[in-house]
């Protein structure tokens, strides 16, 4: 699950990291007497979207008057914000953060990952801050510093200075930095995170230490044991078909294509993609039906695949383990009746029971192209979809 | 001879007394020599309850005291399913396979620190489980589809796993095990300690690898297949159609910060001399033809 940046802020506020005085705002008002309750001459305005690169799709705006908050304000609330994580469809801005101006005089990198070789979490710091940290990954590998934590000692304070030391902040800083980073990773461990960045972590003019960005993400898996982050999702930043499968125990991701297609097991609906796309054609969506496809959750993922008018046709996937092929076909025929399909449908069907289950599809009466095998079924999908 | 398990293995189901546990112990313990290789069944509070003609105990350092048991499946519910591998891991179970989908990574990276000076072969979490052919079935994969043979299969999905089975039982090609190593970010087994298995083990010819976008576990297999595999490998990388930051159902399934796209893993494993296909459909085919 991501959150909002002003609600990440809030999260290292709770662990005494600093950060810019701040407030989230709904409307331009709001805004503007947020600016006032803060007081100074200089505030940012920033767009609250869960994509990153805002800065540079122009949705962070450094305010010197009152009225200068306000056109901002009025300007980013609502505009639609297209970056390198949104996708060319791009995300409209419903929340701002308006934070005091911040005197910086460097501006570095933090983050904290999961590592999956050394089953750690790793804590990463650069130099290289303000930029797109890939980038830095890519091109100059030997200015990002990592240590690995052990989970039962914690980030030690050793590592956490010489991490300090290793990116430049200045001597008189790296015990407030150090501090700062052991914050930080207390903070990614209490919460179960999965993901936590500072991009730019600042050095100010006086040798302070802030934090000027926050971006969290948590393990899914955790989250039933933090009803305090549940709180803070933001349905508005998700797909709202992809919240609505997931109500069935689908787990779907809207793709470009026009094939549809309803899989079992995730492995094997990526495997489906990749086939389709190999037969020339492009996948509308991953679909993993999970252990069950009862009729409910086929008429369901039939009804989420057949909103888009891109759709030109539908394959189904089913290997038959545990779930046994004659329940999945009933389940099947059940569906298309249901919501009456428009575009032809595909189907091929292996394993436990499946004569029975190929048996009832052809009795149905439905208009059902059926397929031996992955490659007759996508080659088949790619043809009746005109390709 | 196969790998991780046999028809001698005698086995252990942690949660046997709920709807999942009972389920996959019954349809094991009919498979094979499932009757004489399950043992026992553990749920605290539930011991001297008899499940499936299991007797169950209340810790599995009980049931391995009475029953002299040396494998154990999990079927615990994810919230209490790393301390079910602790419990398994300190009472000297040999190997643990954990079937438990959706247990929190920092659960499963505090369990493999623990692990660290312990003997215990963790399999899993969230996998399908191992199979030796007409011998033991641990897990919740359709037993009937599987043939014995000389193939070693390891793969990080489930239902992609029986796919390639079937597959290759179609073509007379039967296997002498099949592991499912799961699709957690932060796991037991990986590709690279399964490939080792399969070349020390004088029953298994060839292998199979099913690998999956994120991570790069594939690349680490395949460079050390590059130095040290005596043995043909054939493999499927799933997902070269998946986009970037999109999680594809598994935790581990995502390519993220630019890393763990299937293209890099299919390049370091033919660079290793390991013949990838594209067509999830062939991947039997492939196999048969390094023979």
């Amino acid at each position: 699950m991501k959150i909002h940046e002003y609600q990440g802020k809030q999260i290292l506020r709770e662990y005494d990291v600093a950060v810019p005085r701040g407030v989230a705002c709904f409307s331009v008002d709001d805004a503007v007497s947020a600016a006032q309750d803060l007081g100074g001459e200089v505030w940012v305005v920033k767009a609250q979207i869960h994509a990153g690169g805002r800065g540079k799709g122009g949705g962070v705006k450094v305010a010197k008057s009152i009225d200068e908050v306000k056109s901002y304000a009025d300007e980013i609330l609502g505009m639609t914000l297209i970056t390198h994580q949104t996708g060319p469809q791009g995300q409209v801005v419903k929340r701002l953060l308006v934070e005091e101006g911040a005197d910086i005089k460097d501006e570095l990198y933090i983050g904290l990952v999961v590592d999956r070789s050394s089953q750690k979490v790793v804590f990463m710091a650069s130099s290289e801050g303000g930029t797109e940290i890939e980038k830095v990954a890519e091109e100059t590998p030997e200015k990002i510093h990592k240590e690995l934590i052990d989970p039962e000692a914690g980030l030690t304070n050793e590592q956490a200075r010489s991490l300090a030391a290793d990116i430049g902040i200045p001597v008189s800083a790296i015990e407030e930095a150090a501090e700062l980073f052991k914050k930080l990773y207390q903070a990614f461990w209490d919460k179960d995170a999965s993901l936590a960045e500072i991009n730019p972590l600042i050095v100010t003019n006086d040798d302070r230490i802030i934090a000027l960005d926050a971006k969290i993400n948590f393990d899914d898996n955790a989250l039933y044991r933090h009803p305090e982050l549940l709180e803070m999702r933001d349905l508005d930043e998700e797909d709202p078909d992809e919240i609505e499968a997931a109500k069935f125990g689908l787990s779907y991701i809207s793709l470009d294509g026009n094939i549809g297609c309803l899989v079992n097991g995730a492995g094997l609906a990526m495997a489906t993609m990749d086939i389709i796309k190999l037969y020339g054609a492009e996948p509308a969506n991953f679909l993993d039906v999970g252990g069950g496809a009862t009729t409910e959750q086929v008429t369901e993922a039939f009804k989420i695949m057949l909103k888009s008018d891109k759709l030109k046709a539908i394959l189904v996937n089913i290997f038959g383990g545990i779930m046994r092929c004659d329940v999945v076909a009933e389940g099947l025929v059940n569906a298309a009746r249901e919501v009456n399909l428009k575009v032809p449908l595909v189907v091929r069907l292996e394993g436990t029971n499946v004569e029975k289950g190929r048996e009832i599809i052809e009795q149905s009466g439905i208009e059902i192209i059926t397929a031996t095998n992955m490659a007759d079924a996508a080659e088949k999908v790619s043809a009746v979809a005109g390709n | 001879m196969s790998i991780l398990i046999n028809k001698d293995s005698r086995v252990i189901t942690q949660g046997i007394t709920g709807k999942t546990g009972q389920f996959h112990t019954h349809h094991s313990i009919d498979y094979a020599n499932g009757k004489t290789c399950y043992v026992a069944g553990v749920t605290p509070g539930k011991g001297g309850m008899e499940v499936e003609g299991v007797p169950v105990f209340n810790t599995v350092t009980e049931a391995r005291e009475a029953t002299d048991a040396n494998v154990s499946v999990i079927y615990v519910p994810p919230p209490f399913a790393a301390a079910a591998i602790g419990e398994a891991v300190d009472a000297g179970i040999e190997v643990v396979i954990c079937i438990t989908e959706g247990i929190p990574v920092k659960d499963m990276i505090m369990t493999r620190a623990r692990m660290r000076d312990s003997a215990t072969i963790l399999v899993g979490p969230n996998c399908p489980g191992v199979i030796t052919p007409e011998e033991i079935k641990i897990g919740i994969m359709p037993g009937y589809i599987h043939k014995k043979g000389r193939i070693g299969v390891v793969s990080r999905s489930g239902t992609l796993t029986y796919e390639v089975v079937d597959q290759l039982s179609k073509l007379g090609l039967g296997q002498s095990t099949c592991v499912g190593i799961g699709g957690d970010p932060v796991n037991g087994l990986k590709h690279l300690d399964v490939m080792k298995l399969f070349n020390d083990d004088p029953d298994t010819d060839a292998v199979v690898m099913c690998g999956e976008i994120g991570g790069t576990d594939e690349e680490e297999c395949a460079e050390w297949i590059a130095d040290n595999m005596s043995k043909p490998v054939a493999a499927f990388i799933a997902g070269v159609t998946a986009p970037p930051g999109k999680r594809m159902g598994h935790a581990g399934a995502i390519i993220s910060g630019g890393k763990g796209t299937a293209s890099e893993k299919i390049a370091a494993l033919e660079e290793a001399g390991v013949s990838v296909t594209r067509n999830p459909a062939e991947i039997g085919e492939l196999m048969r033809s390094r023979l």
